[in-house]
């Protein structure tokens, strides 16, 4: 592999960064390739699931399956945007509507009580029965005006998140 | 030590939980889902950007892949009388000095062989001299090894002694290390067997010196290689053990967690550490990238291994220490004298995956979370 940013043409950075919505800086977007091309280490244009769970950070995160889901086969360019949720200039609605995505597998845009059911099985393992799960989630819902036949669609999750400040942000390193 | 394949994972064995102290002590992000107050909701169910956040910045950047990033050297012949020079230190390197250096490297081999194949048949009697002999001569074969570098190395402290139970480890950026330590004094340095021609030299020459063979992939290979250590570290006569502890090459500017099987052998551990100086040449062996012959001609043509040796203050176990914080207190020690920024990673996580049970941990922290508030109503 030699000097990665030279692949990389100022045409490239700029389609890259309309793409994701200004959501990286130039040079960001430089350094993500750099990390992009370490990542993909047998230079398919894309990382494979095997290539991300390499990370070790990465393999304990409960919710890796799900979102290597999404990661699956994306290219540069889609792979930047996958991340632009994360950046500070993105806005609540793009961070939640991130959060979204990662619960409507299915993508229809709807989530149902077995979507979130399933999240909180990944994120709570064995330590949790199943029962109990279903009743917390029933509860919580419950109080909040939902039931458990109800579909979240996009506006619900706003409302619902829309006003815990969500923190989701990442640097990424600029040599 | 490091295999040559290119990353194979295999289930993470046993030994990998064994080995490592809580890795949530180092982790900067600490215990994921925060300590919300008060009754459950919805939004705290939904909420679930911390563990995001975590997993886009492991994707973004990572500890332990900065460990074994060697960096390319950047070019320097970029314009139009450096270009010139360049070519001429180009020619210069393969035309000239690699010649020279394969020529040096025939000589020593084959002084040592004609000394060495002798002294091994025919001096099968007398165990000490034929001991001292074969020590001298694997000395020799490797300064002109360091020779066919041209390898300057500085090295500090006091030399090591040959004394009964002691162990000397080191950090470990490539297997020169050993050839660069065992020039200085010899060694019975613990290796992972190679195939090649490496495995030949490890099963004749280097058995002679009383190096001890695992094989990284045997689950219960552990148990042989503990008994053999502490059976050789316990023999008043053997070459002093030389174990390099982080279990692979890494890349000389981190280091990764230490494996306590060093520290378990109740001998006192005298630590070296080894820091190559990079502008000559970047000595660290990307196993994934290079086989070891590559590795040895890169470094036959370049212009020199530069390199610091410091043999530091043995050290034993405190009373109240456990192997694995020994093992920490020495590889902080080494760090901190070699120039290392520290990672809370096992090496073998090259090769095979973090245990189940760190994803285990984050799991109960938030199921008891969540129970506990829910009981708050």
């Amino acid at each position: 592999m030699g000097n990665t940013s030279s692949m990389l043409t100022q045409y490239d950075i700029e389609e890259v960064q309309q793409h994701c919505n200004n959501a990286f800086s130039q040079q960001e977007i430089v350094s993500l390739y750099e990390r992009f091309c370490q990542l993909d280490r047998n230079g398919g244009g894309f990382v494979s699931g095997e290539e991300f769970l390499s990370v070790p950070e990465f393999a304990v995160n409960p919710l890796s399956q799900r979102l290597l889901t999404m990661l699956d086969g994306l290219n540069f360019k889609e792979f930047v945007a996958f991340l632009s949720a994360f950046s500070p200039r993105a806005t609540v609605q793009q961070k939640i509507e991130f959060i979204f995505k990662v619960y409507d597998s299915d993508g229809n845009g709807k989530v149902t009580f077995n979507d979130m059911l399933d999240v909180l099985h990944d994120l709570t393992g064995q330590f949790i029965s199943e029962h109990q799960r279903e009743q917390v989630l029933t509860k919580v819902l419950e109080e909040a005006g939902y039931t458990k036949e109800s579909l979240l669609v996009m506006s619900d999750f706003v409302k619902i998140l829309g006003s815990s400040g969500l923190k989701m942000e990442v640097e990424v390193p600029v040599d | 030590m490091s295999s040559g394949k290119g990353g194979e994972l295999i289930p993470s064995s046993s030994e990998l939980d064994l080995d490592r102290p809580n890795i949530e002590d180092y982790l900067p992000s600490g215990s994921s889902i925060q300590e919300p107050l008060g009754k459950l909701r919805l939004c705290d169910l939904l909420d679930i950007s911390p563990t995001l956040t975590e997993a886009a910045g492991a994707i973004v950047d990572d500890s332990f892949t900065r460990c074994f990033k060697s960096n390319p050297p950047e070019p320097w012949n970029w314009n139009v009388y450096l270009f010139p020079l360049w070519c001429c230190g180009v020619v210069i390197r393969y035309l000239i000095l690699f010649p020279v250096r394969v020529i040096v490297l025939t000589v020593g081999w084959i002084i040592f062989l004609s000394c060495f194949i002798p002294v091994h048949l025919l001096l099968k009697g007398h165990d000490k001299l034929q001991k001292n002999m074969e020590r001298a001569l694997v000395e020799l074969i490797c300064s002109f090894f360091v020779a066919s570098w041209t390898g300057v190395i500085n090295y500090h402290g006091p030399r090591p002694s040959m004394r009964p139970k002691q162990v000397f480890v080191a950090n470990h950026t490539s297997m020169i290390d050993f050839i660069i330590l065992e020039q200085m004094s010899s060694f019975a340095v613990i290796m992972q067997k190679h195939p090649g021609w490496v495995g030949l030299l490890q099963s004749t020459i280097l058995e002679s010196v009383g190096c001890i063979w695992f094989n990284r992939t045997e689950a219960k290979d552990r148990e042989t290689v503990t008994k053999k250590l502490r059976e050789h570290s316990q023999g008043v006569d053997n070459n002093p053990l030389l174990i390099f502890p982080e279990g692979t090459c890494v890349n000389n500017q981190y280091s990764v967690m230490f494996k306590k099987g060093a520290f378990e052998l109740g001998c006192t551990i005298c630590p070296i550490a080894i820091k190559y100086n990079k502008i000559f040449v970047d000595a660290f062996w990307n196993s994934r990238k290079q086989s070891f012959t590559m590795h040895l001609l890169q470094l036959m043509t370049s212009w020199a291994v530069v390199c610091d040796v410091w043999y530091l203050e043995p050290q034993n176990l405190r009373p109240d220490e456990t192997p694995i914080e020994f093992a920490e207190r020495v590889r902080d020690i080494i760090s901190v004298r070699a120039g290392l920024k520290k990672v809370p990673w096992d090496g073998y996580l090259k090769y095979s995956r973090p245990s189940p049970k760190h994803r285990e941990r984050k799991q109960q922290s938030f199921a008891e979370s969540v129970l506990r508030r829910l009981e708050e109503n």
